[in-house]
């Protein structure tokens, strides 16, 4: 069973271009100071309309995981098994994502992580993943 | 601010859980007209004092549910509601009828949460497709779809298995604890006939031996989907003085959303029910310490664990010394989920969270049988939705 992959919306889209040439860009609130994910039409908590692009590293750390031993879906099932992520990236935002090229037995909450770019070249997605660093 | 305490809980029903449907399948409407006439009975009131209603939705219609179920129950309402906040729906629409009966509106209010998903068969149409997105949405334009689901986040026992992880790290972790939490429900279950685990009990090593499913939760940590339902009558002062059972007062509310995905947390550690907890016991002028049972959310041993803690019954980062310092069971010092929670007891879809308001609402009315918590008067339960995301606390009283 295929996984199912993301659709990028016209909000979203800068987000997904970016992967695709192995960048990660975020959006950045001027009047809040703060970074945010995932990508809005308004900046969340104060509803200005002051949001912009910026290219962060994408380095941050392990804010918590599981290593799942039954599959989360069916598309997972042989995919097991799957190291679920949150990682908290250095600018502050939080994302979803699973660790790739890492020893479950090794992680631990709170380790540095880096982007590992999966790219799905027949959709024209990349997905943003990541390892130890 | 907030209810003055006069409207209360007059009837109350809850079917048993089972493993597999038994009987002919029944559409949700057709659950909710007999949830609802057996709450209506146990309350000894007629259908035609009822002016309110509330409901999760009802899976034969995507909208105008209130509509539907007042003309297929021939019941004309003041106040009409769905709510939708999840595991917390049960405990939100409590105080949502209490609301409408301070307010005037009502006399009194069905609360009813069908439970079983064996739904007749159509001929004719295709069957109803679930998918395997649950709790999640995989519609175009979702933050779920674009965020969570291509990288596997989808389903609840990751998500809570990660709470876990990050609790461990934070506050140290103890997995006999977590353990014992099920192992007291079950002893729990086991005075509770209509529970789906009634006659098996389970000791601390049971839960650890069980298989891992997303580490650090076993399986005996993790609900079991069963078939059921459940049926609330709130009524108001001068109906519930006409009702055969002890009337159990709406106290104090407490209601607090703030995320649909554990990522977005402000803190993942410190959960809503905080806040709604904190208004609750304010409203009802009660303090903790009156609390003589407890109803908690258990979709997972963690959730009992956090909700312990930041419903206030003991310091942050501390539940792993209260739950092994304190007997959870129904004879015990602190008696947590008398008829087994939801980790014992089943869960019925939808209605396990009305399963945490017939237990309180039992206990105070007296009727718990062999599980009876002796002098119970005062019940706090919890409603928890999402991932510990959008959650309820309610304060009940006896007289």
């Amino acid at each position: 069973m295929d996984k199912p992959l993301p659709e990028a919306t016209p909000v979203t889209k800068p987000f997904w271009d970016g992967l695709r040439e192995h960048k990660v860009k975020i959006q950045y609130s001027p009047s809040a100071g703060q970074y945010i994910f995932y990508p809005r039409i308004l900046a969340p908590g104060t509803l200005v309309d002051d949001l912009e692009w910026r290219e962060v590293s994408g380095t941050g750390t392990l804010y918590t995981f599981t290593v799942a031993d039954r599959p989360t879906a069916p598309p997972w099932a042989d995919a097991l098994p799957q190291l679920l992520a949150i990682v908290e990236l250095d600018e502050g935002p939080r994302l979803s994502s699973e660790l790739v090229d890492v020893d479950p037995a090794g992680l631990k909450v709170g380790m540095r992580v880096k982007p590992v770019f999966e790219d799905h070249p027949d959709n024209g997605v990349t997905l943003l993943k990541f390892t130890a660093v | 601010m907030g209810l003055r305490g006069e409207a209360a809980i007059v009837g109350i029903t809850e079917l048993p859980a089972v493993r597999k449907p038994t009987g002919p399948g029944r559409f949700t409407i057709e659950q909710y007209a007999l949830l609802a006439k057996q709450a209506l009975d146990d309350a000894g009131i007629g259908a035609d004092q009822v002016n309110g209603l509330v409901s999760h939705g009802i899976a034969e219609s995507d909208m105008f549910a209130p509509a539907t179920l007042s003309e297929y129950l021939g019941i004309p309402v003041n106040f009409g509601e769905v709510v939708d906040l999840g595991g917390a729906s049960s405990a939100g629409m409590i105080w949502r009828a209490a609301a409408a009966i301070e307010l005037g509106l009502c006399d009194v209010v069905l609360a009813v949460v069908p439970g079983s998903y064996n739904l007749p068969v159509s001929q004719t149409q295709p069957p109803r497709e679930f998918g395997y997105y649950g709790a999640s949405s995989n519609k175009f334009g979702s933050p779920q779809a674009e965020f969570e689901i291509p990288y596997g986040n989808l389903g609840q026992n990751a998500p809570y298995a990660q709470i876990a992880r990050r609790y461990a790290a934070e506050f140290g972790y103890d997995p006999r604890a977590l353990a014992k939490i099920a192992a007291d429900q079950r002893t729990n279950a086991c005075v509770h006939p209509d529970a789906v685990f009634y006659g098996q009990p389970i000791t601390i090593d049971d839960v650890l031996a069980s298989p891992m499913v997303a580490d650090p939760l076993h399986k005996l940590e993790i609900v079991m989907p069963c078939q059921g339902g459940a049926a609330v009558v709130i009524a108001s002062q001068d109906v519930a003085r006409r009702t055969r059972n002890r009337p159990v007062w709406v106290k104090g509310f407490g209601e607090r959303v703030t995320f649909k995905t554990p990522t977005y947390a402000a803190d993942l550690l410190r959960s809503p029910i905080s806040a709604a907890a904190d208004r609750a016991f304010e409203m009802a002028g009660v303090d903790r310490a009156s609390v003589d049972t407890a109803s908690i959310y258990d979709c997972y041993t963690i959730t009992v664990l956090m909700s312990l803690e930041d419903a206030g019954f003991c310091e942050k980062g501390k539940g792993i010394e209260f739950v092994n310092s304190h007997d959870l069971t129904f004879r015990g010092d602190f008696p947590v989920n008398t008829a087994g929670g939801q980790l014992s007891f089943g869960q019925a879809g939808m209605a396990g969270g009305m399963h945490h308001v017939v237990d309180g609402a039992r206990q105070v009315m007296g009727r718990a049988g062999d599980a009876q918590v002796s002098d119970c008067n005062t019940a706090f339960v919890s409603g928890n939705g999402g991932i510990m995301s959008e959650q309820v606390a309610l304060v009940l009283q006896g007289e």
